[in-house]
């Protein structure tokens, strides 16, 4: 195995949707710069979006919503916790990217007159534009890194960022997961866009890749991030999705509600008043798979043949097209069975709520020279749209610092010790094998953290992933494949550390399920409408503090912000 | 009747994808559903010039099944969520 060194300008860590857009905005920023992408997959098949994606969730498209009323609806959905210059940065250049996409070919749907099919399924705004052919997107993107000329690295697996004597950031390691070979790459900037965290509850099904979030997207970056010493943000505000039962997609009460589809309990009642996910939603979600009504489904039985036709194209080809197949396994069939729903293993994405890496309106971090974007950086509710508009920030930026920046120096030492800790579980001669320890930890994840949360039972979970992080150096890969897999446990079990001590901290209840802290059942403004953040303090442990929230730039009277509290239809508002 | 015996334990799983040996030209270059894998999961037997599962540890996401230029390649949904 060898120790490959190279020197970049422009860094761009994760090829899925905002990093290749991040590498592209660079380039274009600084035609002379030298940009590299480096991805863990292959660029052509990789990320969250990986099979297309079925359409846009928070299009901010004059004519039907404005940049305000989007930060106000966030800004509800979040229960007040934003920093809502980042939620204006992203609305206010929404439109121009989704006509950007659109002229480089991404398919979005359109009426007869050719504008944009706009659909609401928000609680307040109308937000939603579908892309019925949305499967080629990541062919789109990869024709434009070839049209500017990035360079790609696929199949690298990068594990610590570099960080310069004086603090700035310096390039990252890596290694090959198919050699083994150990990577130096220095770069004056980085942009860190490696995903969510969706390796970090174990399905319930106990197959450790049926995960929500596509499972290359094991919490790498939050990991990353968190060892260079930036600030992580929300952390506890944790993503859980309602999905099909066993199928780790999602049943799109979202997508088939503009076709009359919805959400009821076993009776086939409705019980929510909007399917847009929030944490709200999920906890009367959770009330119903728990009480009496229980479980919880997707009711399309009543449509018109035409109609389901047209859902089961949407929903077979695109995203996750495995689910026609999982349904007629189940021997499902949408016109005579309502499909049974149930709630997804925890991760942490902001795409979908808010829990990641603080950036500010220009995808800049807290250290120097290093930006982030997508689903793993700090901008609520942010999804796709948002990881390309972000992704477009940090290339920016990260050109912009580049091109006044020199490279960091480093130490020999931090590069000697890091080789040393990737190798070591290939030089052992025996140990642990890296799916057993990710099998016990991810277990252990579900029976303490998973919410409702109990002080006391994430307290002995921190206590469990004390005594795993022991083990990590007990693990063992006989390949540079197990070893990818061995050094996600590292990233893992830091992510679940981090989820449990941001929700240790955070002594109140927010955000419906995601932070449904038992003990504290109550919302608690006077001391906690503030940002939990988590960061490795001087001691080098890993510790929260509060920061305070920006002023709102956009006033909310108190009917916007109780809005997302109301989402559960009263019996008496049941049509007979 | 004689059963085989082993050294030392070893799972064994029924794999979600499978290649169809006939419909495979990896013998003559072809690596796509190798390169298209978010998991690096498939690899090429030399010996045999197919593609084949080496690890289980499968999205069931599809690129492999789709991107192949001769129908060789099937996924399943996994065993324990079928």
């Amino acid at each position: 195995m060898n120790t490959i060194e190279r020197e970049v300008d422009v860094l761009v860590i994760g090829g899925g949707t905002a990093g290749p857009m991040a590498a592209v905005k660079a380039k274009q920023a600084g035609p002379d710069l030298k940009v590299l992408l480096l991805e863990k997959a292959h660029v052509k098949r990789s990320g969250a979006i990986s099979m297309g994606m079925d359409g846009l969730n928070n299009a901010v498209v004059p004519g039907f919503a404005t940049p305000e009323q989007y930060v106000r609806e966030i800004t509800a959905a979040n229960d007040g916790i934003v920093n809502q210059k980042t939620i204006l940065a992203y609305a206010e250049n929404s439109y121009a990217m989704i006509e950007e996409l659109d002229r480089w070919g991404v398919k979005f749907e359109k009426d007869e007159t050719g504008d944009y099919a706009m659909r609401k399924v928000h609680h307040m705004g109308t937000y939603v534009l579908p892309m019925p052919e949305g499967h080629d997107i990541k062919k789109v993107l990869y024709r434009q890194l070839k049209k500017n000329r990035i360079e790609i690295t696929n199949r690298l697996v990068a594990t610590r960022l570099i960080v310069g004597e004086d603090g700035r950031i310096a390039g990252t390691f890596a290694f090959d997961c198919r050699t083994g070979d150990f990577h130096v790459v220095r770069a004056k900037s980085v942009v860190l866009a490696c995903g969510a965290a969706g390796r970090l509850g174990l399905p319930a099904s106990g197959y450790l890749f049926g995960t929500y979030e596509n499972p290359t997207n094991a919490g790498d970056g939050y990991s990353m991030a968190y060892h260079a010493g930036a600030e992580l943000s929300g952390i506890e505000c944790f993503q859980i999705n309602p999905l099909i039962k066993d199928y780790n997609g999602p049943a799109c009460a979202y997508v088939t509600g503009p076709f009359g589809g919805y959400t009821t309990n076993s009776r086939g009642e409705r019980f929510i008043e909007c399917d847009y996910w929030s944490g709200q939603m999920m906890q009367e979600f959770h009330n119903e798979l728990s009480g009496g009504n229980g479980p919880v489904f997707l009711k399309l039985d009543h449509l018109a043949e035409e109609t389901i036709s047209t859902i089961e194209t949407i929903l077979h080809t695109n995203e996750r097209p495995s689910r026609g197949r999982f349904h007629a396994g189940r021997g499902t069939d949408y016109r005579e069975r309502m499909v049974e729903m149930h709630i997804s293993e925890i991760g942490l994405c902001s795409g979908h709520s808010a829990s990641g890496v603080w950036v500010d309106e220009h995808a800049a971090t807290t250290v120097p020279g290093l930006y982030s974007a997508g689903d793993m950086a700090c901008v609520p509710h942010n999804y796709m749209l948002g990881a390309f508009v972000y992704g477009r920030f940090a290339g920016v930026s990260a050109a912009r610092h580049a091109q006044v920046h020199s490279h960091a120096a480093v130490a020999a030492s931090q590069i000697e010790a890091e080789r040393q800790r990737v190798w070591a579980p290939l030089l052992r001669e025996s140990g642990l094998p890296p799916a057993q320890v990710e099998y016990k930890l991810r277990r252990m994840v579900n029976d303490y953290l998973q919410p409702p949360k109990v002080t006391k039972k994430m307290q002995l979970g921190l206590e469990r992933f004390e005594a795993i992080r022991e083990d990590l150096d007990l693990l063992h890969a006989r390949n540079p494949h197990e070893l990818m897999r061995a050094m996600e446990v590292h990233a893992i079990r830091d992510c679940a550390e981090m989820a449990a001590r941001a929700s240790l901290y955070r002594t109140e209840s927010r955000w419906g399920l995601y932070h449904a802290r038992v003990d504290y059942p109550e919302r608690n403004d006077a001391d906690w409408r503030v940002h939990v953040q988590l960061h490795k303090n001087a001691a080098g442990e890993m510790a929260c503090f509060k920061r305070p929230l920006e002023p709102y730039v956009i006033a909310m009277d108190q009917d916007e912000h109780a809005a997302y509290q109301k989402l559960r239809i009263h019996k008496e508002a049941v049509p007979a | 009747m004689s059963f085989p015996t082993f050294s030392l334990a070893q799972q064994r799983t029924s794999v979600p994808v499978r290649i169809d040996d006939e419909k495979c030209i990896a013998d003559k270059g072809c690596t796509v559903c190798v390169d298209v894998c978010p998991l690096d999961v498939l690899a090429i037997d030399l010996t045999r010039g197919k593609a084949y599962m080496a690890f289980d540890e499968c999205w069931y996401c599809m690129p492999c099944e789709k991107d192949c230029p001769t129908g060789a390649v099937q996924v399943d949904i996994p065993y324990l969520l079928r």
